[in-house]
Order: C-alpha cells, then structure tokens, then sequence
C-alpha cells in the first residue's frame, strides 16, 4: 500500500515536467539509406524539415541514417524511445518487426512505420498510392511513345512495385491497347551504374520511354543521353536529364509528418493506417515539361479525377497474364488485392520472379 | 632526419600495453579536432562516444549484442590467418549458416520441442562449414586462392538467400514481402537479459575453446607452425592440407553460428539484409585482437563501442552518419599503425646533409 | 546504330571502370602490396572527381582530381603498410571504411546536382566506319585510355628494367633489397599507382558513367576489381578479356531479362561471380599453374635490416 503511494507520487512527479508544454515535441526517424541518396531516404527527410519548419522550437527532430534492416534496426528505434522521443518514424519495410518488438517494450512512445501492415495500439502505419501517379505516367507514355514499348527498371519483385508496373500498364493500355512493356529486375533500390546498364539494354530492345522504380536518377540520365524519354522517381528529377524528363512522381510525406506531430501536439494522436495518394498530397506530379499541351492538360485532368475518387486505376475488367479475369468490368479492384498484388495484367512482356 | 623501423630482438612487453593507450591518445586528439573543426563541443562528443555508452546499462548491453557475432567470428578468423590460410568470405559463410540454420523453422514451423534449438544451431553451424569447405576443397586440390574464391562465394551466399526469401521461404500471410515468417518460440534463443542472448555464451566458450587450441594443445601447435613455415611443418609431419580443411571448417562453423545466432536471438526471422557486414567487420577484429582468441574478444567489444558511439553522436549531436564512420576508420587507422612498435622500434637516423649547409647550422 | 554495336558498346563502358581499377591493383599486387582497400578509394575518386569538375568547370580537371582523390588515399595506406609495417589486409578494410565515410561528408555539398558529363570524343570520318565506327572510334576519352593503359602496363611490366624491378620485389623482396633495388620506395609508388586507377574508375563513374554524385555509387566494383586482378592471374591484357567477360556477363544479363527469358534474376546475378570462381579453379590447375607466376610476396612485410 505504502509503496503504491510512493510509486504514484513518484510517478506524477515524473509526469509533471511532461505537463508543462514548453517541452518541445521530440520526433524521430529512422531511415534505412543515406540522406544523399536523393531518392527516398532524401524525401523522408525533407518530410522531417517540413515538421521543423511548420513547428520551430516547438518541436525537436532526430534521425538516424543508413540504419540496415537486420540486427542493428531495433536498437536505433529502441534508442529513440530512451532518448525521449514523443513519436518515431520508422521509415522502411525491413522495420516492422523491429518496430513492434520496440512498441510493445515503450507504450507510451507513438510509432508510425511505414509501407508495413503490422500495427499496434501504439504503432500506426502510412503509406502511398504511388500506383496512381503511374497510371498516368502510363497515359503519357503511350501518346508519346514512337515504338509503343516503354522500359521499366524495376528493384524488387514485391507488391509495391508489381502494382505500380500493372498501373502504368493499365494507363497505357488506355491510350494503346497493344502498348508493350519491357522489364529488367536489378535487384536492388539504389545502384547508379547497374541502373543505367539496365536502362541501356531496354533501350537497345526497342523502349523509347523509360521508367523506373529504383531511387537514382541514372536511368532518366541514360534516357536523355540516347534521345528518348522518360520518367524522374521520388524526387524531380528534370535537373539530370532536362531534354528527356516529362514528369515525375513526387513522394511528398510532409503533410502526412506535419499532421501526425501535430497529432501528437493535441493528444490527439491514434493508431490507424493511412494509405494516401493524391488526395492526401503524399504523391504528387512534377511539372510537365517537353510535353504537347493538351497531353499535358490531359494528365492533370487524370490527376484530378483520380484525386476526386471519380476514377481508379484498377478498374475493371482487368486480366492477368494466363487471361483470368481478376477485377469484374465496373468493379474496382479492392484493398486486399493491391497490397498482395503478385500477378501481372494482361501484356506484360516478362514472366513474374516467385 | 629519416625515420627507420628496426625489428626488435623480441616483442616488447611493454608496447603490448602501452600501444593501445597511444592509439587512443591519438584517437582523442584526432577526434578533438575532427569535432571542433565540424563545429561540435569536441569534449561533449568525446564523451557521448566513448564514455556515455560504458554508463548506462541499456547501451552495454547492446554493446555485447553487437560484439557477439563479431567474436565468434572473429576468433575462428584468428584461427585461419594464424594458419596463414586467408579467409575473407566469413560474410558469406555466416549467411549460409543463417539459411541453412533456418531450414527447419521456416520449412517445418509445427516441429516444436526442446532439441529444436540445438538442431538448429548444429544445421547453422554445418552450413557455414559446408560454405567455407568450398574455397578449401579448391585451395588444396587446385590451388585456387582462397582470398578470391571465399570473397566471390559471400555475393554468391547472399544472392541465394535473396532468392529464398522472396521466393520458396517467402512468408505465406506476409502479403508477398521479402521476409520469411517469424520462428516460433522454441527455435528462438533464449534471452539473457534484454537484447542478450545466449549467443554471447556461445562466443565465450568459443574464445575459451581456442584460446586452449592454439595456446596449449598439440593441434594448435601444428596449426601455427603449418602457417608460419609450411615446410617445416611438413618434415614434423604435420598435412598442410588437412590443416587447411580443418581451419576453415571450423572459422566457417563459427560463422555459421553467428549467422543462425543473428536470426534466432535478434532477428526472429529471415530477411534479404541479416547482418551489417559483421564478417568483413571481423577480419579487423582478427587482427586488432592480435589473432589471439581473449585479445578477439575485447576487438569485438571495441569495435561493437565505436557503433554504438557513433549512432548516439548521430543521435544526440547531430553528427551525421558519415563522421560517425571517419572517426572509426581512423580509430582502426590509429589502432593498427601503433601495434607496429610491439615488434619494431623507431630510430632516427640524421639525414646526410650537403657538408656547407651543416654549417651553416649554428 | 545497329542493336549489335549498341551492345558491345555498353559492354565496354561497363567494363572500363572495372578494367582501370583492376590495372591499378595488379601493379600494386605485383610489387607484393595486398590493398583491400580498392573500393574505398574508388568512391573517394568518384566524390573528389565529381567535386573537382563542379567546382572547376572542367570534367577534365575533374578526372586529375579523381586521381589525387584516389592517390592520397592510397599514400595513407602505403605510409601504415610500408612505413609502419601494419597489416595489409585489416588496413585495407580501414580504408575502405574511412574512404565511404570520407566521400560521404565531402559529397554532401553536391547531392543532386547535375553533373559535366566527359563528352564522346567522335573522330571524323573513322566514326561512321559501318560496325566497327562507333565501337572503335566513338567512345569516351577513358575508355580510350583504359585500353592504352592495359597495354602501357603490360610493357611496362614485361618489357622495362623499372618493371622487372618490380616484379622482382613482388617475388622475392629479400633478394631484390640484396642486388640494390629499393623495396619499400617501389612499392610505395606501386601503391600510388594503385590509388591513382581506383581513384580515375571511381571518377569515371561520377563524369562518364553517371555523372552525378550519389553516396555509395560505386556499390561493390573495387570488390569485383580485386577479384578480377586474381582472375587475371596477375596479367594486365588478361584482366581486360577478364572485365570484358565481366562487363558481358552483367549486361547480357539484362538483355536476356528484357528479352523474357524466365530465369530468377539472382541466379543470372550471381553467375559472374560463380564464373570468376570456376575460372580461377582452371587457371590454377598444375599445368596453368607453370605459366602463371603470381607475386610470391604478396601481402608480406617486408622491413629493411639497414
């Protein structure tokens, strides 16, 4: 009994300077690559200048960078948590389980992961609907395709990437029916020299648009030096390749950074998933360059109802590769079939690595 | 005036001591003024990188987390390079280790029990053998450099694992992302406090277990003297080539349990990355240990502190990640050039002048 | 430009930063030097490369910088191996960690900018050449000079008395110390040389390749140089075939993805690696064994009595 009393007074004394709101809010991050890989480590932390910037001294931000997934990932999380932090962001798939493991032990410090499914009454987790940026890349690609094959410089044969190869498929398919799409895995998010080899041998093969889903700005680099076309990732990316860039797909976490610390600002803050495009701001197009007007004007009419919810990139009717029918016509695809997504639509030259 | 190295008669006791302090002495000033000149309290940043991590209990322990793949890698290291046998693929034979140790959790999830642990740390340890066996089967039948083959297998040993985990060993509920599904409880190492698992025994009895090795046994003995001149380790009768087999086994065995140890005590699972280069890492363990199994250990425990440093002066200074990693390149830098007066002295020797312009000197 | 052409072309320019650093460490390794320490100074050559040509407007001085970059590195390991006696093979390990930290602080001011590519140099008239034009004659300036400098160092090694030299120190130090030649002096420049071909393919990577500067850019290709100076056993105009083959692999590699062909990407990854493998296995078979005489001192200290 005497000891409850002890352990309560002893605990309101430590909550007490909590209370006094001076404390600045501590946010923060853990990202799994360099900051200087201007990609999507580069945009997360861009994300953390926008807290700061919107806060001042209101706020406290830390980061840890080039944190690898495996052994050393929980303890950078679970030293933010010791360290004061109010909320962490954990920045990369490989940090779910790291992170749920370093929740359970700190239930009073918010987690937010992102691009995982795991959560907690105390992690939430966020991601973006890239997949709608690229249906309209897509719509670019074929209007201003010459061979109607474009190129793809994929990294990692997961969901996130197989969903955004089938939208931009389904966009081009729109314009062209026949449009063709060439695949090379590299294997890996970030490697400047392998990227531009990968770039190089789809153009040999006949692609006169290039795209990407990989961080460095090689394969658009490429793109301008062959003459052809093509697509910035993560970040704008017109500075490395002026002639070639159309647009390109922005992530943007600031408003999602900005709105979660506020979050915790109030008290407000709750677990939940958030999985924005668009319509929250997490994705959007750079500015369109060395594109006719009305495609141009066209892409942001797409932009727009997209946005607005009038239109969704899978909607039916949508085949696979073997013609199984996998969305009904009129139907939209629905959540659960886009986070597993491990199929390929119909025309898609490149069997899919199991 | 030149400087020359002179080899000493024998290794000086006294630079065994005294060379770490020096090291450190030059670490300390290079640090003051890498910070200062960064614009950091170069005493503040001193001190959350070496000293705050030594005072609080949380940050030793993940100390010891850190240092345990290191040892038991590096001490098996310290084997083969005293046999001059030059295994610098432990990379790939700690990821073959962590496979092959992973064969029956994520194959078989049901099989539960208490004899499931050690069989997975035998199946670990077998597969670590088994990777390090082939860059010793090609140095003693053709002849084939171990330092190329060892290397080139660690690209090898983990493209394989990439494969398996977004292929066969993907997570069935795990909506198609590259990890395998967690081991359940009974294949999972045991918690010794915190992060600590019971990996850390394992590295001690392994440091304990070569320290008598190579210190006291005949075995250890022929291991050495095959390293340090092969012929006359061939007239005592002692096979190079059985040696060869048998040092990278066992550094391979090693590493092997470090791998399977990462993923069963703090992983819980398989992942395309599992370690921060630990066995590229523990090479300069091997050497800053002196190849000496207990000077491994504390390697390790060096090693492990500049991490840890690092990460809370990123943490709590805002030094970025890059500095963090400078400072421990001179660290080692430092470490290893001074180790050279434990078997050489310094001699100054006066440079010949021209005869007119010694005196001008007054 | 045919499809051909176009191929063979981005085979060579993939395999010219392997060829040049691989060059640089076989003139190293020969002298009996052991330098890990490749991929460091490869990504320092490629930041100090890239920094030298934005600050300075020239790719070309940008390619001198990537060469002192490389150079200063490298001196800083032939003082702790040479002067100090140190081990190679942990210090070249601490190289390679300085040099990726080294790179990333000085870079920091440069990330995401665009970089001053080196222009193709297009020699009149041999250029339109049906097949062989653009193969030939509408390269780069450093695939140019990587050719000449495998051809430079192997008459270099095999046909000067300064080669002989040493690759004598690299056989049998004790010996070439005894008839007069300076050991540590030699090798130290070997060292140097060393530094210097890393550090030019780490900045032909930031100003040819992909000129731009992004940290780790150089994601593993000092490893696969060194691996290929032993696949060359020791040869300078074997290490070009080897970085050919090399750069082949990677690429075709590609070409068979786009192509469709259904093979796990990491097995088509892995496959240069596996080759490398196999071939050092043949190469150091008994009867090769006799042709092939690698530097014997390799990775020896070696300290004067006097």
């Amino acid at each position: 009994m005497m000891r409850a009393t002890v352990l309560a007074v002893f605990a309101a004394m430590l909550a007490l300077p909590a209370a006094q709101a001076a404390d600045p809010v501590k946010a923060a991050f853990v990202y799994v690559g360099p900051i200087g890989d201007h990609g999507w480590t580069y945009q997360h932390d861009q994300g953390r200048l926008a807290v700061e910037k919107a806060f001042g001294d209101k706020v406290e931000t830390l980061y840890v960078e080039n944190v690898a997934e495996g052994p050393d990932a929980e303890r950078a999380i679970e030293r933010f948590a010791r360290e004061g932090a109010d909320i962490v962001f954990t920045t990369s798939f490989g940090f779910m389980n790291p992170t749920i493991k370093v929740a359970k032990r700190f239930p009073d410090v918010k987690f937010e992961h992102a691009t995982g499914y795991k959560r907690a009454d105390n992690v939430a987790t966020y991601s973006a609907r890239f997949y709608e940026g690229r249906y309209v890349i897509g719509q670019i690609a074929a209007k201003m395709s010459k061979s109607g094959v474009a190129g793809y410089v994929a990294s990692f044969p997961i969901p996130e990437v197989v969903r955004g190869i089938n939208s931009f498929l389904l966009g081009a398919q729109s314009v062209n029916p026949d449009f063709k799409l060439k695949i090379v895995w590299v294997n890996t998010w970030f490697d400047p020299g392998k990227e531009a080899d990968a770039a190089k041998a789809l153009i040999d093969q006949g692609a006169d648009i290039m795209t990407q889903h990989t961080d460095s700005p090689a394969p658009i680099q490429i793109a301008g030096e062959r003459g052809v076309h093509g697509f910035g990732q993560a970040s704008d990316m017109d500075a490395f390749a002026p002639a070639a860039h159309y647009t390109a797909i922005i992530d943007d976490w600031s408003a999602y950074y900005v709105a979660r610390v506020k979050a915790v600002m109030d008290g407000t803050w709750e677990s939940g998933d958030v999985w924005g495009g668009f319509d929250a701001d997490m994705v959007v197009m750079a500015p369109y360059t060395d594109l006719p007007e009305d495609v141009a004007a066209d892409a942001a009419a797409m932009v727009e109802k997209i946005r607005s919810g009038e239109f969704h990139p899978f909607t039916g009717p949508i085949h696979d590769q073997e013609g199984k029918l996998r969305v009904a016509e009129g139907e939209r695809a629905d959540e659960g079939m886009l986070l597993g997504m491990n199929w390929y639509v119909k025309g898609v030259d490149d069997k899919l690595p199991q | 005036m030149r400087i020359e190295l002179r080899q000493r008669t024998e290794d000086s006791r006294l630079m065994v001591w005294l060379s770490p302090l020096l090291a450190l002495g030059l670490t300390l000033v290079f640090g003051t003024v890498l910070f200062a000149a960064l614009g950091h309290d170069p005493l503040r940043a001193l001190h959350v990188y070496f000293v705050k991590p030594l005072t609080e209990a949380w940050s030793l322990e993940e100390i010891v987390v850190k240092a345990t793949p290191l040892a038991l890698i590096g001490v098996g290291l310290a084997l083969v390079f005293r046999a001059n046998v030059w295994n610098i693929g432990a990379e790939g034979q700690y990821t073959v280790g962590a496979i092959c140790g992973s064969v029956l959790p994520v194959m078989l999830p049901d099989l539960q029990g208490p004899l499931l642990l050690p069989a997975v740390l035998v199946c670990g340890a077998l597969g670590g053998m088994a990777w390090a066996a082939i860059p010793a089967f090609f140095r003693v039948r053709f002849g084939a450099s171990e330092i190329l083959t060892s290397l080139m297998l660690v690209y090898v040993a983990q493209l394989l694992l990439d494969w398996l985990v977004r292929g066969p060993w993907r997570n069935p509920e795990g909506y198609n992302f590259p990890e395998s599904r967690l081991f359940e409880a009974d294949a999972v190492l045991p918690a010794l406090a915190g992060r600590m698992h019971y990996g850390t025994v394992l590295a001690l009895v392994a440091v304990a277990a070569l320290a008598i090795v190579l210190g006291r046994t005949l075995k250890g003995f022929e291991f050495r003297v095959i390293g340090a001149a092969p012929r006359a380790g061939a007239f005592a009768g002692f096979s190079e080539r059985r040696s060869i087999m048998a040092v990278l086994a066992i550094s391979g065995g090693l590493a092997g349990i470090a791998g399977i140890g990462e993923v069963s005590g703090t992983i819980g699972q398989l992942h395309p990355s599992i370690s921060p280069g630990y066995g590229f890492t523990a090479i300069i363990a091997a050497f800053l240990g002196r190849l000496n199994p207990v000077g491994v250990l504390f390697a390790s425990l060096l090693l492990a502190l500049t991490y840890i440093g690092g990460e809370a002066a990123q943490v709590s200074l805002g030094v970025s990640d890059k500095i963090a990693r400078v400072f421990q390149g001179a660290i080692l830098i430092f470490v290893l050039a001074c180790d050279v007066f434990i078997r050489y002295r310094l001699h100054f020797q006066p440079m010949r002048r021209p005869a007119a312009r010694a005196e001008d000197a007054p | 430009m045919t499809g051909f052409e176009a191929v063979v072309l981005t085979i060579v320019t993939a395999a010219t930063p392997l060829l040049i650093a691989a060059l640089g460490e076989l003139v190293t390794e020969r002298s009996g030097v052991l330098n890990l320490g490749v991929e460091g100074m490869m990504i320092v050559g490629a930041v100090t490369g890239f920094a030298g040509a934005q600050l300075t407007g020239s790719p070309y001085l940008g390619v001198i910088a990537a060469m002192a970059g490389g150079m200063a590195l490298s001196s800083l390991f032939g003082f702790l191996v040479l002067r100090l006696a140190a081990n190679q093979v942990a210090s070249g390990l601490a190289l390679t960690l300085l040099g990726l930290g080294l790179s990333g602080m000085i870079g920091e001011a440069f990330i995401g900018q665009p970089g001053l590519k080196l222009e193709r140099i297009d020699i009149p008239f041999l250029t339109d050449l049906p097949v062989v034009g653009t193969i030939l004659f509408g390269q780069d300036p450093l695939v140019y000079a990587s050719v000449a400098l495998a051809v430079c160092v192997s008459r270099f090694l095999f046909h000067t008395r300064a080669g002989l030299a040493l690759r004598a120190v690299g056989n049998n130090h004790a010996s070439a110390h005894m008839l007069g030649v300076h050991v540590i002096r030699t090798r130290f420049l070997a060292v140097l040389f060393g530094g210097a071909c890393s550090g030019l393919a780490g900045g032909y990577l930031s100003l040819a390749y992909t000129p731009q500067w992004v940290e780790g850019m150089t994601a593993g290709r000092g490893w696969i140089a060194l691996a290929l100076v032993v696949f060359a056993s020791w040869m300078p105009l074997r290490a070009a075939v080897g970085a050919y083959l090399f750069g082949g692999a990677l690429i075709l590699q590609f070409h068979a993805q786009a192509e469709g062909i259904p093979l796990p990407s990491q097995f088509l990854s892995a496959l240069p690696y596996i080759a490398t493998v196999a071939a050092l296995v043949i190469l150091s078979r008994d009867q090769w064994r006799a042709r092939n005489d690698s530097p014997s001192c390799l990775g020896q200290v070696f300290v004067p009595d006097r």
